[in-house]
């Protein structure tokens, strides 16, 4: 009988949700073109994303002052104010995110024609399972699931594996062609990005948690 | 504001009970088909301001007005004015719910039998019906139009209140308190009715909820002694408050 009263609630808050959405995707599309732009060597397309970012920032802003509308407006309580609360961590979360696409492009610039080196495939690896892990977790959150956040959050120990087989190999290769040293570093440089990125999805996780269930906790 | 057109100019309206004033150079556009919420303590002058716009307080011996209320660019203080015209074009619901003690049918059906219009009987059970589903009550009480209306819960009496002002195609509607009677529950569906009755009326609430005013209405006006401090979108006035007085009173820190 109480379901949906709150009609002009509901479709505010509905409209922030899709925000957060949209966000998401604009920043799965930077991480997508900022691998794609190392993986050409496309300065371009690394531009857009360095110049794109401004868009990811303005939505997080806009999200933000939306959620203090709803607060302000319509005093959410209870699941819905957790859901608020968590709103206003994801969206830091991922314009974070967006910085990090915007840093792998910025290094792509740097690198300007130096070939790659092999194990830059292990490093799209990382920018695949990172892709993925920020999707999952909007869905997780959509679906209000926190089991899934969790499993999600779980697959962070394959990026830091892979990210310590990169270092590892990166090493190498410097040690033995010292005059490698520069590009290795920058592919290092993209690496730690898209670790970082795989950390931030955890923070969602665990927003999603605090949201479904009220517990604040930080993920082992 | 601009881009909404106004249904009420008012413009340098002062109010004065006998020597002493009440309202003082209220000037604001009240936006056509979107909720406006007047806000501030006791005595601020909301209330006498929501009156003065369909002349309520012209009842109260001793009060005069200066300065323009407009009405679709119409001085609604002018000599010329039909009162009995502007109260139903300007209908109000009140604090308490004042349903008279009559059936839930010829509560409905007063203000079209008032007006005179020669309704028949069928135009008649149209008109209630139509009335009462835009305010949300036929499917309560479609089975008991007979019944008599106080034996309705408050919040029901209340709406049906709204449905006997809709009854005689009011476009403006002032609410004084319209839910300070009423429990959480009937307070958030007079709530959501009116956001669903802006579609095509004007509404006006005077509400010392300010929760209430921040929740359902698109304009929030504050007065503060007699005058209008703020008027802004709601939104803004609740995160961003361009003055002081309104910051202090949104948050509890004084009023």
């Amino acid at each position: 009988m109480l379901h949906g009263i709150r009609s002009t609630f509901d479709r505010e808050f509905d409209e922030i949700r899709s925000e957060l959405l949209e966000m998401s995707v604009l920043v799965d599309i930077a991480l997508d073109r900022s691998m794609q732009a190392l993986s050409e060597r496309d300065t371009n397309l690394a531009d857009l994303v360095i110049n794109g970012d401004v868009n990811i920032n303005k939505t997080r802003f806009k999200i933000e002052e939306d959620c203090l509308a709803l607060i302000a407006t319509q005093q959410p309580a209870a699941s819905d104010l957790r859901e608020i609360i968590a709103i206003l961590y994801m969206i830091v979360e991922m314009e974070r995110m967006g910085d990090y696409a915007a840093g792998i492009s910025k290094t792509v610039i740097l690198m300007e024609e130096e070939p790659l080196l092999k194990t830059f495939k292990k490093i799209f690896k990382m920018a695949e399972i990172s892709r993925r892990m920020l999707a999952d977790s909007i869905q997780a959150f959509m679906k209000r699931d926190p089991v899934w956040a969790r499993e999600i959050a779980a697959r962070d120990n394959e990026i830091d594996e892979l990210y310590k087989i990169v270092f590892q190999r990166l090493t190498k290769i410097m040690a033995k062609e010292p005059d490698t040293v520069t590009r290795c570093t920058y592919l290092m440089w993209c690496a730690h990005n898209l670790e970082r990125i795989a950390d931030r999805v955890i923070n969602i996780s665990e927003q999603i948690v605090f949201m479904t269930t009220g517990m604040l906790k930080e993920f082992e | 504001m601009s881009t909404i057109e106004p249904i009420f100019k008012i413009r340098n309206l002062d109010f004065y009970y006998g020597p002493s004033i009440a309202l003082h150079q209220i000037s604001m556009d009240i936006p056509c088909n979107l909720i406006t919420a007047l806000i501030g303590p006791s005595g601020c002058g909301k209330s006498t301001f929501l009156r003065c716009l369909n002349r309520m307080n012209d009842t109260i011996p001793g009060t005069h007005v200066d300065g323009q209320i407009l009405l679709y660019e119409k001085d609604i203080y002018s000599p010329d004015v039909d009162l009995a015209n502007l109260r139903q074009k300007v209908g109000m619901v009140f604090q308490k719910p004042n349903p008279f003690p009559q059936s839930v049918f010829d509560n409905v059906a007063f203000g079209p039998r008032v007006v005179g219009l020669n309704h028949n009987k069928i135009e008649l059970e149209a008109i209630v019906e139509r009335s009462l589903r835009q305010a949300a009550l036929w499917e309560e009480v479609k089975d008991h139009l007979n019944e008599n209306a106080m034996s309705f819960s408050l919040g029901e009496q209340q709406r049906l209140c709204i449905a006997r002002l809709l009854a005689v195609q009011p476009d403006v509607i002032l609410m004084d308190e319209p839910a300070s009677a009423l429990d959480p529950i009937a307070t958030l569906r007079i709530e959501e009715l009116m956001v669903e009755l802006k579609k095509n009326y004007t509404i006006i609430i005077v509400t010392h909820n300010m929760q209430q005013a921040a929740r359902v209405s698109d304009y929030t006006g504050f007065f503060w002694l007699g005058e209008l401090v703020e008027f802004s979108p709601t939104s803004k006035i609740f995160t961003r408050p361009e003055q002081q007085l309104s910051e202090d009173y949104i948050t509890g820190k004084m009023g």
